[in-house]
Parts: C-alpha cells; sequence; structure tokens
C-alpha cells in the first residue's frame, strides 16, 4: 500500500529557516524520519514526500494546501503520515490542516503527531489521528513507532484502540464498550474508591476549557496609554539582557521614551524561528514604534508607554506563555496602561 | 481583569486557539507590520492600516 509523507524542509534535510518560503516540491520515496517509517512499516511503504516551507503554508494557507494537494493526488496514495512536528507551532500546523484537507478531498486516512501544547492541537483533534509525542525530535524513534502502529492498523482497516492505548491525543468522541458490571455498580466502585482517596479515572472526562473574558474596549482612545508589546524578539543591538531566540522564560523591558522610532543598528531580532533580515533592516516592521508615536504627536492616543515589551514568541509553552502574560498586565496596570497593541511573527 | 490587547499577527488561527479576541491580519510572519516587497511609501500606507485596525479594535 502506498504511503505519502508531509515533511517541512527542516526534517527533509533541504535546509533550516532560509527554506522557510519554500513552495512545494516532490520528492521521490522516503526522506529523514520517512525512512525510518519505512522501516517500521509492515502494511505500506513511503512512496513520496512532500515538502512545503513552514512560512509558505502558514501565510497563504489556502493557495500551499491546493498546491500540496495537487502533489498528492499525483501520486494516489492509500494514507497520508505528517510530520510529527513536535512542538512546532506553524509545522504543526500545516501537518494539521494538511491531513484534515487530505481525509476531506481524497477520502483516504490521515496520521500526524504533535506534542500535547502545540497550538494546531486544539485546532485539529476532534477531527485528526494525533499521536502524543515528546517537545522535541529527541524522541522521534519512540513517537514513529506508535504513529507507524496507527498507520498500519488504518491501513488494515482495523479499528483503531482507545486514545491511551494508542497513545492518540483523544478526540474527545465517547464510544461504546461493554463492561462486566452496570454503570451503578461502576458508580459505587468508584465513589467508594474516592472516599478512600483512591486514585479514580472517570468514564466520560469533562473537558477543560481555558475561557478567557475579554478585558472591556477603551473607551477614548484620544484619553488612554498604550504600550506596544511583541514577541518578535526585538532587542536592543548586542542583545544585552540575553534574550533566548527560543523558548524563552522570561521578557523584557527597554526604554523607548526618546525614541521616534526603532533604528537599525540599534535594535535586532534575536528571534530563530523566522528570518530576521526584514526586521533587522527596519525593526519597526515587527515593532512598530514609528507608527505610534506619529499617532500619539497626531493626539489620536494620549500617550505610548516608555518602555516597549518583549519576548521570543518561538516554542515558548503556553504556561510560560501564560504567566509571562499574566506579569506583563500586572505590570501595566500598575503603570496606568490602558490597553496595549502586541505583534508576533 | 485584564487589559484589552490588540494581538497584530500573522497566523491568526494560533491567536483564536489561546483564546485572543482583538485580533488584527498582519502582512507576514517575519514583517507583522511591514512589506518590504512595496515602495517605501505604499508600505508606510499599509503600516498605518495594520495600526489602524488594531487601535480601532482596542474601543470595541
Amino acid at each position: 500500500m502506498k504511503v505519502l509523507h508531509y515533511l517541512n524542509p527542516f526534517f527533509s534535510q533541504l535546509g533550516g529557516e532560509e527554506k522557510t518560503n519554500m513552495a512545494p516540491m516532490r520528492i521521490e520515496g522516503a526522506v529523514g524520519p520517512g525512512r525510518l517509517f519505512n522501516s517500521l512499516l509492515k502494511e505500506g511503504q513511503i512512496v513520496a514526500t512532500v515538502v512545503c516551507g513552514d512560512n509558505y503554508y502558514a501565510e497563504n494557507m489556502d493557495k500551499a494546501r491546493e498546491e500540496v494537494l495537487t502533489l498528492i493526488r499525483k501520486e494516489s496514495p492509500d494514507i497520508f503520515i505528517a510530520g510529527p512536528a513536535f512542538n512546532a507551532g506553524r509545522y504543526g500546523i500545516a501537518c494539521g490542516d494538511l491531513s484534515h484537507a487530505v481525509m476531506r478531498e481524497l477520502g483516504i486516512p490521515a496520521v500526524t503527531g504533535l506534542y500535547m501544547e502545540n497550538p494546531a492541537v486544539d485546532l485539529y483533534r476532534r477531527e485528526l489521528y494525533i499521536v502524543s509525542t515528546g517537545r522535541s525530535a529527541a524522541g522521534m524513534r519512540k513517537d514513529a513507532v506508535k504513529m507507524a502502529a496507527v498507520t498500519d492498523k488504518l491501513l488494515r482497516g482495523e479499528e483503531v484502540g482507545l486514545p491511551e492505548e494508542e497513545g492518540l491525543i483523544p478526540m474527545g468522541k465517547r464510544v461504546n464498550i461493554f463492561c462486566k458490571e452496570k454503570a451503578a455498580a461502576r458508580a459505587v466502585s468508584m465513589l467508594i474508591a474516592k472516599l478512600k482517596g483512591e486514585e479514580i479515572k472517570s468514564e466520560t472526562p469533562i473537558p477543560v476549557y481555558d475561557i478567557i473574558t475579554p478585558a472591556p474596549p477603551v473607551k477614548d482612545l484620544s484619553s488612554a496609554t498604550i504600550a506596544l508589546l511583541t514577541t518578535g524578539g526585538i532587542v536592543p543591538e548586542g542583545n544585552p539582557d540575553h534574550l533566548p531566540a527560543a523558548t524563552a522564560k522570561f521578557y523584557k523591558k527597554y526604554s523607548i521614551e526618546k525614541l521616534s522610532r526603532l533604528e537599525s543598528g540599534q535594535f535586532e531580532s534575536v528571534h530563530a524561528g523566522y528570518d530576521p533580515v526584514y526586521a533587522n533592516i527596519n525593526p519597526n516592521r515587527v515593532a512598530p514604534l514609528d507608527i505610534l508615536r506619529i499617532k500619539e504627536q497626531k493626539g489620536e492616543i494620549k500617550k505610548l508607554y516608555p518602555y516597549l515589551v518583549t519576548t521570543t514568541g518561538n516554542s515558548t509553552s503556553v504556561a510560560d506563555a501564560t504567566r509571562m502574560g499574566k506579569e506583563i498586565a500586572k505590570e501595566l496596570l500598575a503603570a496606568g496602561v490602558d490597553a496595549a497593541i502586541m505583534t508576533s511573527t | 481583569m485584564g487589559i484589552p490587547t490588540a494581538h497584530v499577527a500573522t497566523v491568526t488561527p494560533i491567536s483564536k486557539s489561546v483564546g485572543a479576541v482583538r485580533i488584527v491580519g498582519a502582512v507576514a510572519i517575519p514583517y507583522p507590520v511591514g512589506q518590504p516587497n512595496e515602495t517605501k511609501e505604499k508600505e508606510e500606507i499599509l503600516r498605518e492600516n495594520i495600526i489602524e485596525k488594531a487601535l480601532s479594535a482596542l474601543t470595541s
């Protein structure tokens, strides 16, 4: 049976971040993790690999999806494997979106692999077989074994087991199973176990939704103090505080009080998740101080908060990002800031 | 209570998935508020346009 594999340029060994705008292309046979899949798969083999740059995909999703689908259709595969993309956000979105599209448009099954905190998980988990992987490629072999096992089952037309048996991220579907004991007996046993302080496992876990109540809007911009925030890794030239290029756990504040714009040579990007050339030529393309300063001079906003708040949003964990967001909000509120504009790359 | 924030981002599904509500579509990942492929004049108009959208999102 024919397996079609999707990878980004990094995992297909075509290049790193400089290939991130690469248009989709086809490679004969298996490359990178595809070779590992071919050694593990019993029911099929990867016949071709389609590679596309992560930024190319994320920035023009409709166009990129059609182009990749065109390449995939030519192979008429029996199944589609994407990634695994681990904790890579843009790559994860491409894997999730394509798997979904392939299932819908080609009517074949798809399997991908993502780290639980990858933003693509929440977007695609309801529809897709997503193997729960580690954060990075360090656990590639272990994760590939799980992905290959699910792929083989789907190729044999077998039923895929429960998420915990297969190592999948739960889709949130309820399935009927036969139990020896009646529901009432199971419920009482569970209650007794709970009263004894033993560990219990719900049969229908209630999904946890993180609902964010929007802050009330600003009534009048001309009397508002606005803060400029970025996750684009813009720092003073030389990066004096060693803001990390990825997985940042802190943010920094830099005074922009006396500046009308961020000059090239005085500010730079340290973000390792995008090509920094355009930001280094003109850092205002990421942190638009120049325009906000004009808005302040014209009186459209009352005042710009005198600091640029910056971090690197590259493979940052949701937990760290949430903590930093709360810390930043606290500082801004204490300083009398009314609203913020945050740019992300 | 937090602080109203306009999120200027290119990959807007990510903003949505983490619960952002005031989202403004940006130009591209390496230059959310820029367009190096355009003339300087056109780039400045585009940039101001994005910031105006962000400011207006803060009031709604």
